[in-house]
């Protein structure tokens, strides 16, 4: 197995801040907007952009949540390995929102389509926005693009994107994966 | 560790330590689901659930439809009163005939201990006991467990007693089971007519004394007087029964402590316990209810991700 660093910490740090500008320029001051982490490791991301819209922003008030699609997937009893579930934790309605979907990495869109049904049970959103760290072009099953994205990879498929946080893997990172 | 041990839950006693963990923390995440507005998840859509009850039940029938329903599974019911099965069909073959219908799964309550067991050797359907005779019935012991855990924090170390008829008690037996397994203490106490020879072989122990048991005790189980499946008088008298057995409000304030109190239903009011116990703040009796819905869809959906496509 060998792995190449596609970013380190200092350029997804970079890379943050533009996702954040982004996001203001689009949201003003979050009032009606919703930005919700796909768990598991998309909380992670979004836990990154809403402490920098808070700290060197000063936006306050982010409705914020983490939102689990496990029950929601389409490859149940399909996957080799079983499906894990995670907490959702979304304590406002979504109705008449404007919800951002954080994940770190898009790939086959799939997972993007369970959101876009899970997400059903807690309202209408006025819009959904989808905002991701690293885009694989090429590799999507579905037709869905992102809004806002960090950086575009090639990837081919047996090969892998992992992304590292702070807060469990020591430092910010993203890394391409052989196998 | 996010599989179960087994492809089919015919008993606690069939289950590790980890399974229950597993199915706990599911279960979790089902009660999150199924307080939101919108209750239902899409997971089950391929699969069909037959629930067979060939003897009376309401809450656990009603709970087990509502867990499939919630998880989007087809369910189709029967019960064995408006059946074939008075017209002489054994088992095997009232089951077979609904299989052929393409069901994977079948919740089944029967009469007889092992009906369960009998029909996992036999038919090629995922089995969920929903209680056997005065065998086992996991899905209550589980979500009974998932209640002290919610309450209290853990089973581990906790002290409980389960009070009433428990010779004839499949609730007892799987609680007993699942209590162990997490490493709670448990004593059994009742009318020595109604607790089974050599029951300590189990690794708990026998209370004749309600009130010594409820001040040993974190919570108290109250199981019902099966009457009918008591074919001799077990006592003399069910007023004796209560004054014995019977838990009321005064004696629960007499105790050095406040202890839970649960009951698998249904409740034989002012008999194993009074109404003002049954709807204080002590009692549980309602989570357990709530709660049983999320451990039967956990149940459910860890058992359906073993079905081979």
């Amino acid at each position: 197995m060998s792995q190449k660093v596609l970013l380190n910490a200092k350029e997804v740090n970079i890379i943050l801040h533009r996702l954040a500008c982004q996001l203001i320029e689009n949201h003003d001051d979050f009032a009606n907007t919703a930005i919700i982490g796909l768990q598991p490791r998309g909380t992670y991301l979004a836990d990154r952009l809403i402490s920098i819209l808070q700290s060197d922003y000063k936006i306050k008030n982010i409705n914020a949540g983490q939102l689990d699609i496990t029950f929601y997937r389409d490859d149940f009893r399909r996957s080799d390995k079983p499906l894990e579930a995670n907490a959702t934790d979304i304590d406002f309605i979504v109705e008449d929102k404007y919800v951002v979907f954080v994940d770190d990495v898009l790939y086959t869109g799939r997972s993007i389509r369970a959101a876009l049904t899970a997400i059903q049970s807690f309202g209408r959103p006025k819009e959904i926005e989808l905002l991701t760290l690293i885009d694989r072009r090429f590799s999507r099953h579905l037709p869905i693009q992102p809004n806002y994205r960090g950086r575009q990879v090639d990837a081919i498929d047996g090969e892998k994107v992992k992304v590292n946080w702070k807060e469990n893997e020591g430092d910010a990172a993203v890394y391409l994966i052989n196998n | 560790m996010s599989e179960l041990s087994v492809n089919h839950l015919l008993g606690i006693k069939y289950l590790n330590k980890q399974d229950i963990q597993l199915i706990f923390e599911t279960a979790d995440q089902f009660k999150e689901v199924i307080n939101r507005a919108i209750k239902k998840v899409p997971s089950l859509r391929d699969i069909t659930i037959a629930n067979l009850f060939f003897e009376n039940s309401t809450r656990t029938k009603l709970s087990f439809e509502l867990a499939e329903k919630r998880l989007s599974a087809d369910v189709i019911n029967f019960s064995a009163g408006q059946s074939s099965v008075k017209k002489g069909e054994t088992l095997i073959d009232t089951v077979n005939n609904i299989l052929s219908m393409k069901v994977d799964m079948v919740v089944m309550r029967h009469p007889n201990p092992g009906a369960g067991i009998f029909l996992s050797r036999h038919v090629d359907a995922s089995i969920v006991n929903a209680g056997d005779g005065a065998h086992e019935h996991p899905t209550q012991a589980l979500l009974d467990s998932y209640s002290i855990r919610e309450k209290l924090g853990e089973v581990k170390g906790k002290n409980v007693v389960i009070v009433g008829d428990i010779l004839h008690s499949r609730v007892a037996l799987s609680n007993i089971f699942a209590l162990k397994l997490q490493g709670a203490n448990v004593k059994v106490c009742g009318p020595k007519t109604l607790i089974p020879k050599h029951i300590e072989k189990l690794g708990i122990k026998v209370e004749t004394n309600l009130r010594d048991a409820l001040n040993w005790c974190d919570v108290a189980n109250m199981l019902r007087v099966q009457n009918e499946r008591m074919d001799i008088n077990y006592f003399p008298s069910t007023r004796e029964y209560t004054q014995q057995f019977g838990v009321s409000k005064d004696l629960l304030d007499t105790l050095d402590k406040e202890i839970v109190i649960m009951h698998p239903g249904p409740i034989n009011r002012g008999v194993e316990i009074t109404s003002d116990v049954a709807d204080s703040d002590q009692a549980i009796i309602l989570n357990q209810v709530e709660n049983g819905v999320a451990i039967r869809m956990a149940v459910i959906y860890l058992l359906a991700s073993k079905i081979k496509q």
